[in-house]
């Protein structure tokens, strides 16, 4: 078991890539501390620790520094395999599971940035028909993926589980500002029951900031990368 | 039963290669089944529906989409010669600069060569001298130290494309006194075995880039 003094991570509370390590750790009793950046005056630890990006998360574990949430999941599961173990046993699971990690990073979530950066309601509405295009193909891959169980990882909380369940809190903020709803347990009720089931999770609940927060953060958002001049 | 590997593939499309290289690196047999993407064939569209995008593996009739998950799950599967790192630590760090070289490295390279967007190779240059200096860290002929692994199989792009694309449009982007260590490693890549048997014709492919540059 890592001792609690050689892993810290750096993070900001409103960041769903951060959410997503810290749920995983929670996940995996990790104990680690947790570092709390200001993204408008990033510390030379942040700077040092992540030269290419600059920026949030990244797991410091002893002298070595994990960028990118995603990488820093895979290596927790390398590290500690036997405890609560986030990615499937068999290789073809694996790959699906990396699959729509790629899907869920590369195609689905950077929607709601772009919902916060587009002002013309045509706009908001070609991304709404792209975000529900994206969870109904979620619908198929999570009822293939659970063979009827709570979670994409079945019985227990997976990898999958905690990509996009990190992403609940921030896609229900934006959609709420954009007449949406992500997770409608009319139009995808498996994704909807899921979202529900899986925000009361304790591991995730303590990694999940609050509206308040999260408004600072759209704030911050708005001012560093501005919606477009439309 | 013997294992039946197929591979839904396009000649010329980088992606399709990095696939070949790890197929080719770990001595696995495989049918090459090219596709038509304008024209996309029924296997395409019902292996994978998500992207209707080479490259496809169908392993034992199972298929894999996305180079990258691809690349791992041949990892995963065939244990000789393994492209990822056994350390934890540097496991996750040849992940990171695979996805560092997806993410930020190619789409910038694009814009160096006024393919997306205005012509600009602003960031590009500051992309390339992250991946230079890896190289002047490591002190080896490779990412992956003696011999290739997962980033160096990921950066086949850059490693071949960006020559050929170079020559086509006449703008130099990787120099040899810009980036002496990376413009070597080009070199001893493509001069890899399973890099070389990989490739595609190097004349087809400027041909190609000339006919998008108009030259």
């Amino acid at each position: 078991m890592a001792k609690e003094s050689e892993i810290k991570l750096l993070g900001t509370i409103a960041s769903s890539y951060v959410n997503r390590v810290q749920f995983a750790l929670n996940l995996k009793s990790i104990n680690y501390e947790y570092i709390e950046e200001d993204l408008a005056n990033k510390s030379k630890l942040l700077f040092t620790s992540n030269p290419v990006y600059k920026r949030v998360p990244v797991l410091i574990h002893g002298d070595k520094s994990i960028c990118e949430s995603q990488v820093i999941l895979e290596y927790l599961d390398d590290i500690q395999p036997d405890s609560h173990p986030l990615l499937p046993p068999a290789p073809l699971d694996r790959a699906n599971c990396r699959f729509w990690a790629s899907y869920i990073d590369t195609k689905f979530f950077p929607l709601y940035d772009e919902m916060r950066r587009t002002r013309r309601q045509a706009g908001k509405e070609a991304i709404k028909e792209q975000m529900i295009e994206a969870t109904r193909l979620l619908e198929e891959a999570l009822i293939k993926s659970s063979n009827g169980k709570a979670y994409f990882g079945g019985d227990e909380i997976g990898f999958l589980d905690v990509m996009l369940g990190s992403c609940i809190r921030w896609m229900k903020f934006i959609d709420d500002l954009n007449d949406f709803d992500t997770f409608d347990e009319v139009r995808v009720p498996e994704l909807g029951k899921w979202a529900k089931n899986i925000s009361s999770h304790e591991a995730l609940k303590s990694a999940t900031p609050d509206k308040e927060t999260l408004d600072v953060f759209f704030a911050g958002a708005n001012a560093h990368r501005p919606p477009y001049d439309d | 039963m013997a294992d039946e590997v197929k591979l839904l593939s396009l000649l010329g499309s980088p992606n399709v290669c990095r696939v070949e290289i790890a197929l080719k690196l770990k001595g696995i047999n495989y049918e090459s089944i090219p596709q038509d993407l304008v024209n996309k064939s029924a296997d395409l569209l019902k292996y994978n529906p998500v992207h209707k995008k080479v490259p496809v593996l169908l392993h034992n009739g199972k298929p894999i989409s996305e180079s990258l998950v691809i690349i791992e799950y041949i990892d995963d599967v065939w244990k000789g010669v393994p492209v990822l790192p056994q350390d934890p630590y540097e496991k996750a760090q040849a992940r990171f600069w695979a996805k560092f070289i997806d993410d930020k490295c190619t789409p910038a390279i694009l814009k160096a060569f006024g393919m997306e967007g205005e012509q600009d190779a602003t960031e590009a240059n500051g992309q390339l001298q992250y991946l230079e200096n890896e190289l002047n860290v490591k002190g080896k002929k490779f990412f992956g130290g003696d011999s290739i692994n997962l980033v160096d199989i990921s950066a086949s792009f850059l490693a071949f494309w960006v020559g050929a694309i170079e020559e086509a449009s006449g703008i130099q982007l990787v120099t040899k006194d810009k980036f002496p260590k990376l413009t070597k490693w080009c070199d001893d890549f493509v001069n890899c075995q399973a890099v070389k048997d990989s490739l595609p014709p190097r004349e087809a492919l400027v041909a190609f880039f000339k006919g998008r540059f108009g030259n």
